[in-house]
């Protein structure tokens, strides 16, 4: 047995002091610019991010965005942001301590922040709350989204062309409608350029592990798929890709450096314009609460850095899709759409509405596998 | 695979099936050899009676150090040279406070995993965009050109038959050699092994130091090899799962390299299994390494005497020659 005297408790405590001091430096709050001399007081901005900022992909998109907001306002604004808060009673002590720092805007940048939120944005009638992929409102707290699957049509139309096995892998995170959406439409995509073409899913139940991502692709292209997508947060899909000689796309951020020789495009998101559309009104007194589900319309969701080896009509086309969606003379979710079963899920003609979207728990034809539920 | 002219479709699919299972034990043995390299550091660690809780930390430390020698010389032996140094000064660290100062193990490793963690965050937070060189893949002449064999053995980085290699020169070591003996005595009595004039508190920390440099080069490994790129937290628990492999492998190097196996190819099964569009709750299947792995170790050491004879009878405890 070991006795533990008083020399080795105070031991004990000087390292785990040491330990903790160290893990407070290594940072988790950064006060991004102190203002400059401010005329008026500047209008203090938080954000709450899931993930490192560092994660390349989701995070890494909304903290540029960031810094766009910064840039856009200059000494109007202050920003700050927390990093990896887990979505768990933690989040909601973080949103409170930013209230009581004297934040007027919030945003919470992940779906489980959504009851937290709500909590907190009760108490604080003054501030306004943004919630990024959640469905409940209040009087201060509203919801955006990106429709990502926009992003996930044009990269099946690319992934249709140049398949060779007309099969094709996604390495999916949690199965929410969100990540099944996607994987449908991109499947939709593929078929658009060539009806031949199957989708195999592999689920990691996780949105951010870069080993088990890596296993997951290597499996589906032992399966024969040759190009693969992701709907999970990392770089390790593309870098797959790469290293087996095979292609695939950045998610979220653009992630051409990842895997150069295997990037066929990036589907990233922009969350700028709605950032500086949302402090503005807030600066302007205009800010009322809303849900915002915005796409290529509103310049939140571009594929960028198509390969040079795609076919020119088929970044013809990809261009096309971008000018449909963004004059409302497109429609990705326009039946007929059969499901797996063979079922008609939107019947001839007719335009999912985002209620449909927002509750899609089936895969299309052409989506092999089980929907895990 | 498609069917070419002549034969049979189902034949073709077979032999897809057949290519697809060779890919199968490929991804299987590299996915081992992340888990064996790491497990069986903390194996010389545990030999020697000290448990490192900081294996996850020291991975991902060494992990980060391994990608930035590679980005910055181009050279993967530098990363893996790197990674080790890393996990050995780490290492060091962890046994100078837990040998010589007398700190409690586990509350000194869990910190130094903690540490690890946040620290190699920190300091990578400018290698986030950086990619490596082209990777190499390696193949063994002749060999590597068997059909199926060769795609399932013959095609893996050099660690992977390196580890195998060393394996069996640590079993030769500590278990048949002198300086193997003392070892294993510093672990299971190192009062006695003090009385017989042996240096217990360094024989204990050259071991921690070794452990840290092999759980270095499993890290880096991993962000050079398996996953060539740096995010934070890429390490993903694997430390902590090469941590329980030692004890379920009752301290056994070759059954440490067969539990690693075991949990890679359950691992990749899963996916397999998934990409097969087998009808499995996905949630389930994500549990069956860790469950499987725990079911077979189990099933090899229920023999209470068998664990008592391999668990070094000091593991955990401190050691001071003056007591």
């Amino acid at each position: 047995m070991t006795v533990l005297n008083k020399r080795s408790i105070l031991k004990i405590a000087a390292i785990s002091l040491v330990t903790a001091a160290a893990l407070v430096a290594c940072g988790k709050k950064e006060e991004a610019k102190p203002a400059a001399a401010p005329k008026a007081e500047p209008l203090k901005v938080a954000f709450v991010y899931v993930g490192p900022v560092g994660d390349g992909g989701w995070t890494f998109a909304h903290d540029n965005a960031r810094k766009e907001l910064e840039k856009q306002f200059g000494d109007k604004i202050v920003t700050t942001f927390v990093e990896k808060v887990p979505e768990s009673a933690d989040a909601e002590r973080n949103f409170r301590d930013l209230a009581s720092q004297g934040n007027k805007v919030i945003f919470g940048t992940t779906f489980g922040y959504m009851d937290p939120m709500l909590k907190v944005a009760a108490d604080n009638k003054e501030i306004k709350f943004e919630h990024a992929t959640g469905y409940k409102t209040a009087d201060n707290l509203r919801t955006y989204d990106s429709r990502t699957y926009e992003g996930a049509y044009m990269a099946g139309v690319i992934a249709g062309k140049m398949t060779k096995t007309n099969t094709l892998g996604v390495v999916a995170s949690i199965p929410i409608p969100e990540v099944i959406r996607n994987i449908n439409t991109f499947t939709m995509g593929a078929q658009s350029v060539n009806p031949k073409v199957k989708t195999k899913v592999v689920w990691i139940n996780e949105w951010f592990n870069p080993p088990k991502e890596t296993e997951a692709a290597t499996a589906l292209i032992n399966g024969g798929a040759d190009v693969l997508m992701q709907n999970t947060d990392s770089s390790a899909v593309l870098q797959t890709a790469e290293k087996m000689g095979k292609r695939a796309f950045g998610w979220d951020s653009d992630m051409t450096a990842y895997g150069p020789k295997a990037h066929l495009g990036s589907a990233v998101i922009n969350w700028a314009p709605y950032y500086i559309k949302s402090v503005g009104e807030a600066l302007d007194g205009k800010w009322t609460t809303g849900q915002s589900w915005w796409g290529v319309k509103e310049g939140a969701i571009d594929m960028v850095n198509v390969a040079t080896d795609v076919p020119d009509d088929i970044k013809k086309r990809v261009d096309e899709i971008k000018a449909g969606l963004k004059d409302g003379s497109f429609a990705i979710w326009k039946g007929p759409i059969v499901g797996q079963d063979g079922k008609e899920v939107l019947a001839k003609d007719v335009v999912a509405d985002d209620k449909f979207l927002g509750g899609i728990k089936f895969y299309v034809k052409g989506v092999e596998g089980k929907v895990p539920n | 695979m498609r069917h070419i002219g002549g034969i049979p479709i189902a034949l073709a699919e077979r032999e897809g099936l057949m290519e697809s299972y060779a890919l199968l034990i490929a991804a299987t043995l590299n996915a081992g050899t992340v888990l064996a390299i790491a497990a069986l550091g903390l194996l010389i660690n545990e030999k020697v009676g000290v448990v490192n809780l900081g294996a996850e930390g020291m991975m991902l430390c060494a992990a980060i150090a391994g990608f930035a020698a590679v980005v910055h010389t181009g050279s993967d032996l530098a990363g893996f040279l790197a990674g080790m140094g890393a996990g050995a000064l780490l290492g060091a660290i962890f046994g100078v406070m837990v040998i010589y100062l007398g700190t409690n193990q586990y509350a000194t490793g869990l910190a130094l995993s903690l540490f690890g963690v946040g620290f190699s965050a920190f300091v990578g937070i400018s290698y986030v965009q950086e990619k490596l060189p082209p990777r190499t893949q390696f193949e063994i002449p002749f060999l590597a050109d068997i059909p199926l064999v060769g795609a399932a053995f013959f095609k893996q980085h050099p660690l992977v038959y390196g580890v195998i290699a060393f394996v069996l020169a640590l079993i030769w070591f500590l278990y048949k050699t002198r300086t193997g003996l003392v070892l294993r005595s510093v672990g299971e009595s190192p009062e006695s092994a003090h009385a017989l004039g042996y240096s217990v508190r360094r024989i204990r920390f050259l071991a921690v130091m070794v452990g840290g440099a092999l759980c270095g080069l499993s890290g880096a490994y991993i962000s050079v090899v398996y996953t060539p790129l740096w995010v934070e937290g890429m390490v993903a628990g694997k430390g902590w799962i090469a941590l329980a492999l030692t004890t379920f492998a009752t301290w056994r190097p070759a059954r440490i390299l067969l539990g690693a196996y075991l949990f890679g190819g359950v691992t990749m099964l899963q996916f397999h299994l998934q990409g097969l569009g087998v009808q499995v709750p996905s949630q389930l299947l994500s549990a069956l390494p860790y469950l499987a792995t725990i079911v077979v170790l189990a099933l090899i050491s229920r023999n209470p005497a068998w664990i008592r004879v391999n668990m070094p009878a000091s593991l955990g405890k401190p050691f001071h020659p003056s007591s």
